[in-house]
């Protein structure tokens, strides 16, 4: 199982690494923690000509709040999400995230942006990021674009990343006031992919109704899920459990799961409900509102 | 292509294919057969090495290429002046090893646990092993022996006997 033969390059610069994926084009693939590249690369599942390695673009490895967002650098690991004190304080949902992907070891490689650009449909980031509202900014050989997380992923293992392009950084608006999220995921061992996966972001208003709610799901279809219908039920009403059940039954709905040894269809639909209730009971629970069990 | 890899603090340059695996290189190209080859699907984690003193990785998933001026300590590594590194003692004191298998990624996995928290508690020791497999022991005896290199890393140095 060794991948096919390639070319290697190592640029030192961000425009080095552009002028190499100009060149190559279709041919070259961005190469950063490797941890879903490589064993993509040893099945045979990919096999690019070209990689360009972007681990030595030290430049792309930060966690930074500007303009009310905070930045996630290309080479920024999940690792380093999990130790951050920027991180457990203010983004609680990326804490939570950042600690199920995976295993640990594989986390001290595997960067976020490159979770988002591989957009496996089990993948953990894409989940967090539709519930954050998060954006991508893209640079290529024409200029930068910061595209939105729902027309970022495209389809299964596909992203608005087009040929000759860098991804360089994702942002999560900065939480507002009374807000917290939670992410929920249900794996068969550590380092396994989700069977089942949810977050929750939820901003209270003075009165203690959802001012604004994030809702999404993953193993789920194509690619992570935005729950639209539950969004709308939660945005403007005040938290209770037969609303919780409803945003539950919203994902249930929408979710489209394939069967494989994880579980079954209906089970994977049934835990998309659960873990949907459960992440909005924990968010609440983090602002104080406790009794939704 | 030419890669330069320094190894326990030993400088390398050798010829590889881009497509070399580290834990291959290491292997093969160096015969450091300390290494091992377990799933090598990057799930099981017998194969870890730390990079640049601090940073564990799974070698069957990175690309000796990727190693290109970097620092590389594999278990050879550990035993400084042939007395073996307190990890090492504390798995032989601990039975924290059957066949010994799932070792070296054991200790490589602690060695750099440590580097980054010098006191993990007993979670963060279950946390930080969570992807590593041990067939034989049950972990509760490898848990217990980082507790035991954790706690003499710490240790004031014993102080000169006087003569
Ligand atoms: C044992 C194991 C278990 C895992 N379990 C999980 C899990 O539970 N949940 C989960 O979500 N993931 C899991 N993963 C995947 C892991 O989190 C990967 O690290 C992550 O998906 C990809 O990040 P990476 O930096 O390693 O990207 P790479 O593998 O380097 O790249 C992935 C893809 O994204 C592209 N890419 C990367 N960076 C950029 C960029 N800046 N611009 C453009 N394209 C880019 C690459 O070309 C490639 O196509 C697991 C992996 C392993 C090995
Ligand atoms: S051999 Fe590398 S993780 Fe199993
Ligand atoms: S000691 Fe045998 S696999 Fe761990």
């Amino acid at each position: 199982m060794f991948p096919a033969p390639f070319d290697y390059h190592r640029p030192g610069s961000v425009d080095e690494a552009l002028a190499l994926l100009t060149r190559y084009g279709a041919d070259a693939r961005v190469l950063a923690g490797g941890q879903s590249l490589i064993p993509a690369m040893r099945f045979r599942l990919a096999r690019p000509a070209v990689l360009v390695d972007i681990n030595a673009l030290s430049e792309l490895s930060y966690l930074r709040e500007v303009d009310g967002m905070l930045a996630i650098g290309a080479m920024t690991r999940d690792a380093a999400l999990e130790t951050s004190a920027l991180i457990t304080s203010k983004y609680p949902l990326l804490a939570d995230t950042s600690a199920l992907v995976a295993d640990p070891v594989v986390r001290q490689s595997g960067t976020v942006v490159g979770s988002l650009c591989h957009n496996d449909p089990a993948g953990d980031w894409g989940v967090t990021a539709l519930a954050g509202r998060a954006q991508i900014v893209i640079r290529g050989a024409t200029g930068t674009r910061t595209v939105t997380i729902d027309d970022f992923l495209v389809d299964s293992f596909t992203t608005a990343v087009g040929d000759g392009e860098l991804a360089l950084e994702v942002r999560f608006p900065t939480p507002p006031p009374r807000t917290a999220g939670s992410y929920q995921k249900i794996e068969r061992k550590v380092g396994d992919f989700a069977t089942a996966a949810a977050a929750a972001r939820i901003t209270l208003d003075a009165n203690g109704a959802i001012a604004d709610a994030g809702i999404a799901i993953g193993a789920a279809g194509p690619h992570a899920l935005r729950v639209r219908d539950a969004e709308l039920l939660l945005n403007g009403a005040k938290p209770t459990k037969e609303l919780i059940r409803a945003a539950g039954d919203a994902a249930r709905k929408l979710a489209d799961p394939a069967a494989d040894n994880r579980g079954s269809v209906e089970y994977k639909k049934d835990m998309a409900g659960v873990l949907v209730a459960r992440g909005l009971i924990a968010a609440l629970a983090r602002l104080g509102v406790e009794g939704l069990r | 292509m030419k890669i330069s890899v320094t190894v326990n603090g030993t400088l390398y340059e050798r010829e590889v294919e881009p497509r070399t695996l580290l834990v291959y290189f290491l292997r093969e190209a160096l015969g450091l057969t300390g290494t091992h080859v377990g799933c090598d699907t990057s799930s099981c984690g017998v194969c870890v090495v730390v990079l640049d003193g601090d940073r564990a990785v799974k070698s069957c998933t990175m690309f000796a290429a990727m190693a290109d001026g970097h620092d590389i300590t594999t278990v050879e590594g550990l035993v400084q002046g042939g007395k073996l590194h307190p990890l090492q003692q504390a798995f032989w004191d601990c039975h924290g090893l059957q066949c010994g298998y799932c070792t070296p990624g054991m200790l490589m996995t602690s060695y750099a646990l440590l580097k980054h928290q010098p006191n993990p508690d007993e979670p963060a020791i279950r946390e930080a092993l969570a992807g590593n497999l041990c067939r034989c022991t049950g972990y509760q005896n490898i848990v217990k022996a980082v507790q035991q290199a954790a706690a003499e890393t710490n240790a004031p140095a014993p102080e000169p006997v006087a003569t």
